[in-house]
């Protein structure tokens, strides 16, 4: 994958990049994705279930993620359930956001801002 | 709750729908847990409505992008497209917006439809109220709640820069209140005003050349003919009244002179009819009124009516006539254009198969397809929208020319909105329809067939609606064919009619000689003697003389004739067109001398009342007759004919005139003839326009300082002006039957390609059994000329009740003239042989082994 197609996607939107989080450790399905990305943020991101699928049907055409074949056990599955998981170049545009994010944060260090008001 | 949740998932675009429509659900079901619901009814709709939008403008851009790309792949066909769209639409936008224009738009006065015109009847016969009887009619009529009258005039405007002619009408005070005017700035006239009739009341224009716009103009004297009057208002900018030409208004007063003799007719009337009170009403109401004024006046109101027009209705038969004429042929057009896309589009639908197929196949459901396909048809339509709004700019201001001047309304129509988005609508309609229905067949059964290589499904029915529409276009554009060629075939005939003098070498101008400088015969003398006698002098002059109006110019001036005494009538059979003229103007005009002699300079009041006459006067009184030396009553006198002339065509080309009659110019004595004092100035001469007409205004102003020259024009551009709304509207109409035909054409190509294409198989077989390629050719050739005459058949039909229809507008040519539909259809079926070409000459090279081998 060339850097130009990493680079075309950023930045990120957040419920993208958040998105891209919650299937980076393991496959999720939607509702999984969700409750992760609630949880993780201590609740205080709740993906609508509307704008989670549009995001969804938008980073599958990207290739930024796949529909998994594998499924879990059938005890545990729903059949009408898809698992997505993190592609390749997925995984590449989640860094290059992070190096986005974590270039713009040290910017802002360096001209001595602090998230803390002191 | 969970079925509300489902149903407002179809806001979704249904593929979005059928892909996560379940895990929505699920994810739905297992949130609500944590809420009641209400919270969570009005939490899905605002995560379902505005996510809804979002996706459906998701799949808009793609299939946006789908198109465009597609598009650029087949460039011919999208260019095609969008210039017939374009065509279609700007042609009618253009045609129907003067159309509404002219004929539809409401007069620019409150409660138009009230407005009545008032005339006096006679048999056979409309025409202008005398005073006399307008202050009776006015009087006793119970119908209207105001009336006004006036009539057209020009005066001579001084003491503001150059001497200046302006066109003015002489109004009665209570016209501007009948129209429900407002003055711009000012005052309109008071009944105070006709009184001392020095006021005056300027246009808009006027206000703005003439004056620079400066509001101190009011109460400002000028001097008209000579006398001061004082500018007391000024009309608003949309004022145009009697018509656009107008620059002053002047107040008008009857005289007891004035009301006296009832035959002279010269006013016109404008009536506002009273609510609740009918036309029909108001004309009983008037004609009672004349039957008592007939009786009061049994000899000159002899026979004489009432009648009532709408002041909207002030537009000729003809002039109507040529924008119906035009409105229908945009019409043609746009069927045309419609047949081409629906063609297009089949084509493009068929050529689509095999794709729209695999997509199928695919899994793209029935949603997808149809809404890429609208897409297509909405960017087509778009881009041919967008070309439309030029094609339509560009046409109205040729079209403008067939806006009568006689209308009270501004000169320019505007590009109407509403007609275009009409024949956008129609047309992105036909488009839809015709991608649209293919499209669905093949997404409703996606066979096998479809993905084969050498699918023919579906061909013949889409075939058949493709001959038919095909067909349609050779049929409008024969129609516009054969119109166009009649108005053509009348528009020669009427160059060729003769108008009774020579056109060319002479040129025209004005000086009317004000009032009342120049009231009586002695005071106009020496200004004639000199203008004429200078230009005389003048080498490269051969002629010049004055006459009272210029044919075709001035077509009223018509006066009772009686030769009889005893059986004075006023009716249409006995009238003739009255005209003082100096000694030269026959020669000016080389109208020619039949028998007896010219008017002379001796002819003055001195001397008996004198006349010459055209042939048509003879032939009407005194058939066989030797007619000099005969007396007859006319234009308030006895008179004595002393020569015999040429007839001329007073009326204009197209129209039947009256008997002509030429007074001596030194016999104008009658105060009530004054409008009647020679003005025209017509000059015979080799040299040029730019030489002479330098030379003429030193002539003219040394004759009097004062004395502006105004419409200067050559004879021939007189002529030529007789017949430029006609020239306009057929060159439109050429334009417009050319398009056609390339169009037809270009639709006949297309289909015979596509069969021709479809059909190789079978072409191959009959080749490889012995056909000859000749015969193949033929085979082609004979199917695209089966399919025109199909369309010239109809066409033929359609376009002999059109001609019917504007026979008026054809001066005679018979509506089924032989030549004009020979040479319509032979240029048709040319055109079709043209188009069929191509096709013929690749299904001869048919490759039999190949096409065979396919199988």
């Amino acid at each position: 994958m060339a850097p130009n197609d990493v680079d075309a996607l950023l930045p990120l939107p957040p419920a993208t990049f958040h998105i891209l989080m919650a299937v980076t450790d393991e496959d999720r399905h939607g509702y999984a994705i969700i409750q992760d990305v609630q949880t993780r943020t201590g609740g205080e991101l709740r993906l609508s279930a509307g704008t989670l699928y549009r995001s969804i049907q938008r980073m599958l055409e990207q290739g930024l993620i796949v529909e998994a074949r594998k499924r879990p056990a059938p005890a545990l599955d729903d059949e009408r359930r898809r698992y997505y998981s993190i592609t390749p170049f997925g995984t590449a545009v989640a860094r290059a956001e992070m190096r986005r994010l974590t270039q713009l944060v040290r910017l802002a260090r360096a001209r001595g801002l602090t998230p803390e008001a002191t | 709750m969970m079925r509300f949740y489902r149903a407002l998932l179809r806001l979704y675009p249904s593929s979005f729908r059928s892909e996560y429509g379940e895990q929505l659900c699920e994810a739905f079901a297992m949130r609500r847990g944590d809420g009641n619901a209400l919270v969570s009814g009005v939490a899905a709709i605002a995560d379902v409505v505005p996510n809804a939008v979002a996706a459906h403008w998701d799949v808009f851009q793609q299939d946006l992008r789908y198109t465009t790309r597609g598009l650029r792949r087949s460039p011919g066909f999208a260019i095609t497209a969008i210039l017939v769209v374009a065509l279609g639409v700007g042609a009618n936008t253009a045609a129907f917006s003067v159309a509404d224009f002219v004929l539809l738009r409401p007069l620019p006065f409150p409660q138009p439809d009230r407005l009545m015109m008032l005339w006096e009847r006679i048999p056979g016969y409309q025409m202008e109220l005398s005073p006399g009887n307008y202050a009776d009619w006015k009087a006793q009529a119970k119908s209207f709640s105001v009336m006004g009258a006036y009539f057209s005039d020009a005066v001579n405007l001084t003491g503001s820069g150059e001497p200046q002619r302006i066109q003015a009408a002489r109004v009665t005070w209570d016209l501007f209140p009948t129209l429900g005017a407002h003055a711009f700035a000012g005052r309109l006239f008071a009944a105070s005003d006709t009184v001392a009739g020095q006021s005056l009341v300027i246009s808009h224009d006027l206000w703005q050349t003439q004056f620079g716009g400066d509001t101190h103009v009011l109460g400002k004297t000028v001097r008209l003919d000579g006398s001061p009057y004082t500018i007391v208002g000024i009309m608003s900018q949309d004022f145009h009244f009697p018509n656009r030409d107008i620059g002053i208004w002047k107040t008008m007063q009857f005289t007891t002179e004035d009301l006296a003799p009832r035959n002279d007719n010269y006013i016109y009337v404008v009536g506002r009819l009273k609510t609740g009170v009918t036309i029909d009403a108001a004309r009983a109401e008037l004609s009672l009124i004349a039957k008592r004024l007939e009786e009061r006046f049994p000899v000159e109101n002899k026979n004489t009516g009432a009648s009532i027009t709408r002041l909207s209705d002030q537009l000729s038969d003809r002039a109507r006539l040529l924008l119906l004429a035009l409105c229908g042929a945009s019409l043609c057009i746009l069927l045309l254009a419609c047949a081409n896309l629906g063609n297009l589009m089949l084509a493009r639908a068929a050529a689509r198969e095999r794709e729209l197929a695999v997509r199928a196949a695919l899994g793209a459901g029935r949603e997808r397809i149809v809404r890429q396909i609208v897409t297509e048809s909405i960017l087509l339509s778009a881009l041919g929208g967008i070309a439309s709004v030029f094609v339509a700019i560009v046409a109205v201001p040729m079209l403008a020319r067939l806006v009568p001047s006689t209308l009270p309304v501004a000169d320019q129509p505007a590009v109407d909105p509403r007609v275009m988005v009409f024949a956008a609508a129609l047309v992105l309609i036909t488009g839809l329809a015709f991608s649209l229905a293919p499209a669905i067949r093949a997404s409703n059964a996606p066979t096998l067939g479809g993905l084969r290589n050498d699918s023919r499904s579906g061909g013949g029915a889409r075939q058949r609606v493709r001959s038919v529409l095909v067909m349609i276009e050779v049929m409008a554009s024969v129609v516009l064919l054969i119109s166009a060629g009649l108005l053509v075939r009348a528009m020669w005939r009427l160059q060729a009619i003769d108008p009774g003098f020579r056109v060319e070498n002479v040129l025209t101008v004005t000086t009317a000689l004000p009032w009342p400088k120049y009231d009586s015969p002695r005071a106009r003398q020496p200004f004639y003697d000199k203008v004429l006698g200078d230009l005389k002098a003048m080498p490269g002059v051969q002629a010049a003389g004055y006459i009272s109006f210029l044919p075709m110019v001035m077509r009223g001036g018509i006066w009772p004739v009686s030769v009889n005494a005893a059986q004075e009538t006023r009716s249409e059979e006995s009238t003739a067109s009255l005209r003082f003229i100096t000694p030269q103007f026959f020669s000016a005009l080389q109208i020619p001398l039949r028998t007896g002699r010219r008017l002379e300079e001796t002819d003055d009041n001195s001397r008996e009342n004198v006349a010459v006459v055209s042939e048509s006067f003879v032939k009407k009184y005194w058939p066989g007759e030797t007619p000099i030396g005969k007396r007859f009553k006319f234009a308030l006198r006895e008179r004595t004919v002393v020569g015999v002339v040429g007839d001329i065509r007073v009326r204009g080309l197209e129209q039947t005139s009256e008997p002509q009659v030429y007074l001596p110019y030194k016999q104008v004595d009658s105060a009530s003839l004054i409008g009647y004092v020679p003005k025209n100035l017509v000059i015979r001469s080799t040299l040029p326009t730019g030489t002479l007409l330098p030379a003429l205004r030193r002539i003219v102003h040394d004759a009097d300082a004062t004395q502006p020259i105004s419409n200067v024009r050559t004879m021939q551009e007189i002529i030529a002006n007789e017949t430029a709304s006609r020239l306009a509207q057929l060159r439109v109409l050429a334009i417009l039957a050319l398009l056609a035909l390339v169009l037809s054409a270009v639709g006949i190509h297309g289909l015979l390609s596509f069969t021709v294409s479809q059909r190789s198989r079978e072409i191959g077989v009959r080749m490889a059994l012995g056909a000859e390629s000749s015969r193949v050719r033929r085979m082609v050739l004979r199917e695209g000329l089966v399919l025109a005459l199909a369309g010239i058949v109809p066409g033929a039909a359609l376009a002999y009740a059109a001609g019917r229809g504007m026979q008026a507008l054809l001066v005679g040519v018979n509506p089924g003239d032989a030549l004009t539909f020979a040479s319509a259809i032979g240029l048709c079926v040319v055109t079709t042989v043209f188009g069929c070409l191509r096709p013929a000459t690749r299904a001869s090279r048919v490759d039999p082994m190949s096409a065979i081998r396919a199988e």
